[in-house]
């Protein structure tokens, strides 16, 4: 028996087979949950119905993030569905192209902040504030997916670190205010893959290769390392574990430098 | 070459779920085989895994075609 047996869990992000929530999804799937998934716009429904159905569910709903009637209507109709939440993953970010690129200062605006800021950090707050109803005494739990460029300066990462610095408080602060529930909070720094989300950070490939080298286990994460990751800390063995940030990068963010084999 | 363009065709089929056979040499990824942003960025992806090679995103850009793709592949991989 999988240690997710009979637990509901909600995973939005997922946008395609290389995604950091396909491969959550295929984890939790494999330790027995029951899923349901979250598309952002109407073009994207039938990509996320297909690969839902790769986990046995049709549980398929619209939610943009950015508007707070979807966020309510999505619970509305998820409540439904299924009588309880056990698990929310939140894989949710967004900021405009041109703000991942160059000097930060230079790439810099107010309108890219508030958008990097809304999309990819308000929204995981706002999701539970929503979820809370649903989750009660059921011993559930909360993950978001975060990086590096929280706590460290990264190249072209620019207002996305800032964002990722706001999800990363806000997993502290809900941790303290869902703990009265019994619910947990948590994200999982990952290393960087790469997905279609990456795809946007310029440089991307060279980032990935670089970071291998200097990571301790000298070779990038995959989304299925994430994926068991995120169902451990979605499940009742994690049961000790919230407010945490926890890393799956291959030691990249301990290490200081590798030195080239001679 | 021949092998190269057999390759880009599995490759462009898989990921834009068509028919092989519906995949020419000429088709255009978005107009012929119906292929939207999302799709073209995964293609590039997957063309660079199978190739190991990497596309900058300038030059993925003016991918759009099946020639493209093979012109692209084949002028990298003679490096």
């Amino acid at each position: 028996m999988g240690f997710l047996q009979g637990k509901k869990i909600l995973i939005t992000g997922m946008i395609s087979n290389r995604s950091i929530a396909y491969g959550i999804a295929q984890a939790c799937h494999r330790e027995g949950a029951e899923l349901a998934f979250t598309y952002v716009v109407d073009k994207l429904e039938d990509r996320v119905r297909e690969m839902a159905a790769d986990f046995g569910s049709t549980q398929v709903f619209r939610c943009d993030v950015q508007n707070d009637q979807e966020i309510e209507q999505l619970f509305a109709d998820l409540g439904k569905e299924w009588d309880g939440l056990d698990g929310l993953v939140h894989a949710i970010a967004f900021a405009p192209r041109e703000s991942l690129e160059g000097d930060f200062l230079d790439a810099l605006t107010r309108e890219a902040f508030q958008t990097a800021h809304d999309v990819s950090a308000y929204s995981f707050p706002a999701l539970a504030k929503a979820a809370r109803p649903m989750m009660q005494g059921r011993n559930g739990a909360l993950l978001t997916l975060s990086y590096l460029g929280a706590v460290r300066a990264i190249p072209n990462y620019n207002v996305m670190g800032l964002a990722k610095a706001s999800l990363e408080a806000s997993v502290r602060f809900m941790a303290a205010s869902l703990g009265k529930d019994g619910i947990r909070v948590n994200a999982i720094s990952a290393g960087p893959i790469k997905t279609l989300a990456a795809a946007g950070i310029s440089g991307f490939g060279k980032l990935l290769s670089m970071a291998a080298n200097q990571s301790c286990l000298r070779r990038n994460v995959t989304t299925e390392e994430v994926g068991n990751t995120a169902a451990f800390m979605l499940s009742d063995l994690a049961s000790g574990i919230t407010g945490e940030i926890t890393y799956v990068d291959g030691g990249f963010s301990i290490n200081s430098l590798n030195v080239p084999d001679a | 070459m021949e092998n190269i363009e057999a390759r880009v065709k599995k490759i462009v089929a898989e990921q834009l779920g068509v028919n092989e056979a519906e995949v020419k040499i000429d088709s255009s990824f978005v107009d012929d085989l119906g292929a939207d942003s999302l799709d073209t960025v995964e293609l590039v992806m997957a063309l660079e895994e199978e190739f190991e090679c990497e596309i900058p995103d300038e030059e993925a850009e003016k991918i759009t075609t099946v020639q493209q793709a093979v012109d692209y592949v084949t002028a990298h991989l003679n490096k």
